[in-house]
């Protein structure tokens, strides 16, 4: 039983980040129709960047309040110069356009930072907390209230603020929104920026439980797409109970099952959505007008 | 012999009924023409007949058959064919070439034969061309046959889609709003075409809003209003019950169909 | 089919075949005449060895308008065939080979029949998921395949000749690749291609017309996988050594940036774009370390700029000057 809260703790806190990145996902599909494959990196960055700017002198604090702000600029520069000048691209074609820029950042983190595992010290120190026969480590309950926090304030920035609204009526039909005077560009610009934003927070929240390096992107952004595609791509509901539930899916897999093949969860999660219920749990079926 | 049979055919799109329990028979080798208004549910029935989309009730029947369930792929080996009112060209491919996968279910090789090209392969695609020449000179391609189709004027296109519907030679032809966007002599010509088609034995089911094509070669009207039917008869029936479809179609549009006819 | 538009006018898909294969074996012929020593070689037939693959999935996103994330899964399927069939079963490499590429075919068959029905960013997604699945698994099943740090390949012996030296796998390879230029050439003039070409501009179309829409691109699916297997298998028996990267994303983002750069459907293109792709990194040895840097900018200008490829837009301007 304590192994199974064991499991439960940390597929909660993994799950958390994946949530996090997920709603990134949806933020920018949902304005823009792009699955930014980016994603994963801006999580990647925003832990890279705190690190090293730690190493180089940089308080901690500042160091993180500095990798959000880069991450954010380079989720403006990626909507600029590789999306906003692919206008009007096919699906297939946006994706790719967003995996090279996901290989280039990958790319550029190697060069600029190392190619080692690095990781933060947590925030109210490392002993665990005994709960139940299990241990859960401070860093995870700042990883949930920080999930909670951002899910919170995004809530109340689009349910609330004009810009908000904005970002809805996007969503909802940009040429409407267009026809009605909102300036799409700016909007789907400040997803990038947000989506950014958020895997940043999320990055430097996780690091000190799970490390980091150059490459922690890619299978970030493919565990935030299947945990999109399970809760129904398009649904930002949807993308935090996916995240969830695919961190939970992924500890217990790893525990019960085998913790080689802990990252091929998503992947068979992801295949088994595709086929099986394509409109994941929380999404509409698409009705096809030929 | 009843050749093609809609037997209570409904169709809903979220709250909207696109075609409400409609019922037809079409007699080999006469042109069945469906009128209506735009949003009649008109192109729906022709969706739901080829197999595109399951009715929500009804069924279809092909040559005594039962087929609402069948897949286009199925009704095109059974011998229905038909063409699309937004065409459906296949635009990285030439004139001739579009025609010839109008061929497809008359050819018969495998991966390996064509992947070896094997001398099987060139006999069959030597008899397909020909087929396929022969299908674009009877609606007037001819001349065009190596250009790519995306190059076409919009009439040809129209003209190149029921050419390679042609070249599967189906037993019953949809055509699906062949003349809109045409001018009066394409119009004439279209008529032309449809003539011989049924000349060659071929039934043919018109979907048109054109109303001087469809008095003029239609041997039957069936007129949709609000995916409901509305009446059915010869052309002079359908003349002769203007007034109710007058309550319909508008004024206007019994005015055009009155000109049409007369 | 995208041929140089100085033959366009051609009427007869024969003589398309010809005018693309005779100039290509000549130039295979001859290419070695600028070869002063091993090493060049060796990148040429690397090259030809990638543009194998690259054409297999030419066939899958240039003619039938899918998409695969994940191809290079099944180089890595072919590669490990030639390692493990030899190492762990005693399989002779010849042997291995083939039942690499039937493993492939199987492979794709199986997981063909679902993935092919998704349309789009799923498919991509879907594939992508599947490559990574594939690498995932060569890296944990150390017991078979060395693990992350991969193993040696046996070398390859054909009646007691030991085929070692670049020299004999330049030849094999660019002899391969003109007879996978052949075939693909030749289905590109049979009725399966046309149906795949037609599939690409319209399914619905197609369908109507009585193409088994889902059983052409299956079949599409797996002869390219097929053709990634071999050479994949050439891969690892010209490196002597294999890493799990064989079957990773990078290397799938790779292939794809080949097919799109040289552009989608062209035979030609599959060269060019293998060609660019694998000569850039050893051109840039001082720069080994951008190498990611330099692919990802070429992925993202590729599908901005240049979707067309390079030989379409070629053909199409040299097409244009000639019209004037």
């Amino acid at each position: 039983m304590a192994e199974f809260l064991q499991f439960i703790f940390s597929g909660l806190t993994v799950g958390a980040i994946y949530a996090l990145v997920a709603i990134g996902f949806t933020l920018i599909y949902n304005a823009s129709d792009v699955v930014n494959f980016a994603q994963g990196e801006f999580v990647m960055l925003g832990g890279m960047t705190t690190v090293f700017l730690g190493y180089a002198g940089v308080p901690l604090p500042l160091a993180a309040i500095a990798a959000v702000l880069v991450s954010t600029a380079i989720g403006l520069a990626l909507y600029r110069f590789a999306i906003a000048t692919a206008a009007g691209a096919n699906a297939v074609t946006l994706i790719i356009i967003t995996i090279g820029a996901s290989i280039f950042l990958r790319g550029a983190a190697e060069v600029v930072f190392d190619k080692r595992f690095h990781t933060l010290p947590p925030l109210f120190g490392s002993d665990p907390i005994r709960v139940g026969g299990a241990a859960i480590l401070p860093q995870s309950l700042i990883v949930f209230a920080g999930a909670a926090i951002i899910v919170v304030l995004l809530w109340a920035f689009i349910d609330r603020t004009l810009f908000g609204k904005a970002v809805i009526a996007t969503s909802a039909n940009r040429i409407a929104a267009r026809l009605v005077g909102i300036d799409t560009r700016v909007i789907v610009a400040a997803c990038f920026a947000l989506s950014a934003a958020i895997g940043a927070i999320a990055g430097i929240l996780i690091t000190p439980i799970t490390l980091t390096s150059y490459n922690a992107g890619t299978l970030l952004a493919l565990k935030g797409f299947a945990a999109v595609m399970l809760g129904g791509i398009g649904s930002a509901a949807g993308a935090m109970v996916g995240g969830i539930l695919l961190g939970l899916l992924e500890a217990l897999a790893a525990g019960y099952l085998s913790a080689s093949y802990k990252d091929a969860v998503a992947l068979v999660v992801i295949l088994c959505v595709l086929f099986v219920l394509p409109q994941g749990l929380f999404g509409k079926t698409k009705v096809e007008r030929v | 012999m009843i050749v093609l049979s809609a037997e209570g055919l409904s169709v809903a799109f979220g709250g909207v009924r696109a075609a409400d329990n409609v019922s037809f028979d079409v007699e080999p080798g006469i042109v069945f023409s469906i009128i209506g208004p735009n949003g009649a549910g008109k192109t729906t029935l022709f969706n739901v007949i080829s197999g595109l989309c399951p009715p929500d009730d009804g069924r279809v029947w092909f040559y005594g058959e039962n087929v609402t369930a069948l897949a286009p792929e199925q009704l095109a080996r059974r011998g229905l064919s038909r063409t699309f009112q937004n065409l459906q060209i296949f635009s990285h491919l030439t004139v001739i070439e579009n025609v010839m996968v109008g061929r497809h279910r008359h050819e018969a090789t495998g991966i390996i034969a064509d992947l070896l090209h094997l001398p099987a392969v060139a006999r069959q695609n030597r008899r397909t061309r020909e087929a396929a020449a022969e299908a674009l000179a009877r609606v007037g391609l001819a001349d065009l046959a190596q250009r790519p189709a995306s190059g076409l004027a919009y009439g040809n296109l129209k003209r190149l889609e029921i050419a390679r519907a042609l070249a599967s030679e189906p037993k019953v032809l949809l055509l699906d709003e062949p003349a809109a966007g045409c001018n009066p002599v394409e119009r004439r010509e279209i008529e032309n075409i449809i003539r011989s088609i049924v000349g060659n034995g071929i039934t043919v089911v018109l979907v048109e809003h054109d109303m001087r094509l469809v008095m003029n070669v239609s041997n039957r009207i069936h007129v949709l209003a609000n995916g409901r039917t509305l009446a059915e008869g010869t052309a002079a029936d359908v003349r002769s019950n203007l007034a109710v479809i007058e309550a319909y179609l508008g004024v206007h549009r019994t005015q055009e169909t009155a000109g049409a006819v007369g | 089919m995208n041929v140089l538009a100085l033959f366009d006018r051609l009427r007869s898909p024969q003589r398309h075949r010809l005018i693309l294969l005779i100039p290509l074996a000549v130039f295979i012929l001859l290419l070695p005449l600028l070869f002063s020593s091993a090493y060049y070689y060796r990148v040429a037939a690397l090259v030809f060895i990638f543009a194998i693959a690259a054409l297999g999935l030419n066939l899958l996103m240039g003619f039938a308008g899918q998409v695969s994330l994940g191809h290079a899964g099944f180089m890595g399927i072919g590669a490990y065939a030639v390692t493990i069939g030899p190492t762990h079963l005693g399989i002779p490499p010849l042997f291995s080979f083939l039942l690499g590429a039937a493993l492939s075919a199987v492979v794709a068959f199986l997981v063909g029949r679902p993935i092919l029905r998704l349309k789009e960013h799923y498919l991509a997604v879907a594939t992508l998921g599947f490559g990574v699945l594939v690498a995932i698994v060569f890296t944990n099943e150390a017991g078979w395949t060395g693990g992350p740090d991969g193993m040696t390949v046996p070398g390859l012996t054909l009646m007691d000749w030991s085929i070692r030296g670049a020299g004999a796998w330049y030849w094999i390879a660019a002899i391969s690749f003109l007879l996978g230029a052949a075939l693909a050439l030749n289905l590109a003039d049979s009725p399966t291609g046309r149906a795949l070409r037609a599939i690409h501009d319209s399914e619905i179309a197609a369908r109507v017309l009585g193409v088994d829409v889902a059983k052409k691109k299956l079949i599409v699916f797996v002869v390219s996988a097929v053709y990634a297997s071999i050479a994949g298998s050439y891969f690892g028996l010209i490196n002597g050594y294999i890493t799990p990267d064989v079957s990773g994303f990078l290397r799938s983002i790779e292939l794809v940036a080949m097919v799109v750069l040289g552009g989608m459907g062209s035979v030609i293109g599959s060269l060019v774009g293998a060609a660019v792709l694998v000569i850039l990194p050893q051109a840039l040895t001082v720069f080994h370390d951008y190498e990611h840097i330099v692919l990802g900018l070429i992925v993202m200008s590729v599908m901005i700029f240049l979707r067309r490829g390079i030989v379409p837009s070629l053909a199409a301007a040299l097409g244009e000057r000639r019209a004037k």
